[in-house]
């Protein structure tokens, strides 16, 4: 809890919502009869409406990205980091709009959300979506903000996705697209990670076929597990090493005793898996890894990356981290290797790093911080 | 700017598509894409180099060159450009290999080694040559590949490409009398434009 809040900081924010009356169809052609989106905003709307950034946020994320909602706060937003006054994303210069996804647990419409049709909670019967569901409601929002075009749509990891999708969904609509340790599809090491996780909450007997809110329980153990594998995946072997290595949380090895010995890594995963079940809807983070595990860029496009680039009209920087395993380099280098080849502009950067998958969250990265800083220096508003 | 840049200007068409292999801090491409409204990419691995180029808004890959191309397309580009790079190469011949497969023409530029400084330096001193414009010691030089204007073109005769125009520039007024009379003796840099043939 801040005793002041950083000058660096946006200070304190509020969660906006907006009400979209309309029926919405989604990609695999069921409608959702009204819908809303919790977001929050940093920074002045200009005049031209032309400084607007859209931040996309990840599997866990929501639409609270910088700054506190009080004084009580334990931390900032997620991506507080990157966000605020004379950071990376400067907020003295654009208007940051960062809304909770659809399907999400944090005030946007979703699985927790009251059904109209039936008066009860969606859960499990919540539709399925894809990435570009999130896309066009994204664009919605925009409509309501009366933000004809992007400066720029950033976003990490299922974020970077939905930034490319943007790109080709509504080209004239952004100016630049910021992907960061993302992929233009998931790999199956990474869809069976996806998988392992989804079994864990499945596998929890109140998880209940997903209806535990109306049975009145929760699959805390499940969600904790699924939370505690890709917690595991989003760090890399080094950077574990370095923070916990082999270190005891409690209990002795000591020849003659027979304590029970906890290690720092245990003790560490069961908090995150705790905290996160308690906070998190099980039936959000099924539908999100499965948008995850769907997403194909070039699906539609003939399995052609470059033909689908083709389509965009922006200009792109993609930025990867040595160390992460789930989102490799590699998967950056495909998607730059498309966009060279599609004409586009891009510039891509690898940055060396231990923080694994979760780099592009962790500040004190000062590579990164300054690519990132300078790239949008350069964007015109 | 650079001698070597302003000969190069020359030889990109307009509005060409230019990839640019070691574009260092990007100042080649973003003469050129103010001169010739090219559409350009620079490949760089230098950390320093790749966020000068971002602070240009110059189009910059970082990409380790001695690990091969084989992301590039044949043909995807009209002019490969590799200035002060080529000695740099674990395997020059390869990278001038590939340079041509991408890019319609190539075009090189590299210090001669043949230069009577570096000659002398080596007589005399018996030392390994160290110059302004190469200012590093044998042990902790990125430049360990280096070769004469004779030996680059045998390179070229060799791997069958073409020389369709080659320049010698020097800095200092005397070396730029001279290198008209014996340019592998007394040229600083070589500037090739190469074609397969």
């Amino acid at each position: 809890m801040p005793e002041t809040l950083p000058s660096d900081s946006v200070g304190i924010v509020e969660p906006q919502t907006a009400y979209f009356p309309e029926s919405f169809t989604l990609a695999n052609n069921r409608v959702l009869p009204e819908y809303q989106i919790v977001y929050e905003t940093y920074g002045v709307l200009n005049q031209a409406k032309s400084n607007a950034v859209l931040i996309c946020h990840a599997l866990s994320g929501n639409h609270h990205a910088a700054g506190y909602h009080s004084m009580d706060d334990h931390k900032p937003g997620w991506w507080d980091n990157y966000i605020g006054p004379g950071k990376a994303i400067d907020t003295n210069k654009f208007f940051v709009v960062c809304p909770n996804n659809l399907g999400g647990c944090d005030g946007s419409t979703g699985p927790k959300s009251i059904n109209p049709n039936t008066g009860k909670a969606w859960g499990a019967e919540f539709p399925s979506l894809r990435v570009r569901d999130w896309v066009h409601s994204q664009a919605q929002l925009a409509d309501k903000l009366g933000i004809a075009q992007w400066a720029a749509v950033i976003g990490g990891s299922l974020g970077g996705m939905q930034a490319m999708r943007w790109s080709l969904e509504y080209p004239e609509r952004l100016r630049y697209c910021i992907v960061i340790a993302s992929s233009m599809r998931l790999t199956a090491q990474n869809i069976a990670f996806n998988e392992t996780a989804r079994q864990a909450i499945m596998s929890d007997p109140n998880f209940a076929e997903g209806n535990y809110i109306e049975q009145n329980v929760l699959p805390e153990k499940g969600l904790s597990v699924a939370r505690m594998i890709g917690h595991i995946t989003y760090l890399s072997d080094d950077g574990m090493g370095k923070k916990f290595g082999r270190d005891l949380q409690s209990g002795s090895f000591a020849l003659g005793t027979e304590e029970t010995v906890e290690f720092q890594i245990e003790s560490y995963l069961r908090y995150q898996g705790r905290k996160f079940s308690a906070s998190f809807d099980a039936n959000t983070y099924i539908l999100m890894t499965r948008a995850l595990d769907y997403f194909d860029l070039a699906r539609e496009y003939n399995n052609d990356a470059v033909g689908a680039f083709k389509k965009a009209q922006c200009k792109f920087l993609v930025i990867s981290f040595t160390s992460d395993w789930r989102f490799s380099p590699e998967r950056s280098r495909e998607i730059v290797n498309a966009l060279i080849h599609a004409e586009r502009d891009v510039s891509y950067a690898e940055i060396e790093s231990t923080y694994g998958h979760d780099a592009f969250l962790v500040k004190g990265q000062d590579r990164y911080d300054n690519i990132f800083r300078h790239y949008l220096k350069g964007i015109e508003t | 700017m650079r001698i070597d840049h302003l000969a190069i200007d020359k030889w990109i068409a307009q509005n060409s598509r230019v990839l640019d292999l070691g574009c260092g801090d990007g100042s080649l491409l973003k003469h050129l894409s103010n001169s010739k409204q090219v559409h350009a990419y620079g490949l760089e691995i230098s950390a320093e180099y790749i966020q000068a180029c971002i602070e240009k808004g110059i189009n910059v890959i970082e990409q380790d060159l001695d690990k091969g191309l084989e992301n590039f397309k044949s043909d995807s580009f009209d002019t490969v450009i590799m200035s002060y790079t080529l000695q740099t190469m674990h395997y020059p011949d390869k990278v001038l290999r590939d340079m041509l497969r991408i890019g319609k023409e190539g075009i090189v530029t590299f210090p001669n080694f043949g230069h009577w400084n570096a000659r002398l330096h080596l007589l005399f001193k018996g030392r390994m040559p160290v110059s302004t414009r190469l200012p590093y010691q044998w042990y902790n030089t990125p430049n360990i590949h280096f070769c004469t204007f004779r030996d680059f073109e045998k390179l070229c005769n060799e791997m069958k490409f073409n020389i369709v125009d080659h320049l010698v520039v020097s800095e200092n007024t005397s070396s730029q009398i001279l290198q008209k009379w014996k340019p592998n003796l007394f040229g600083e840099t070589g500037i090739y434009r190469i074609t397969r043939s």
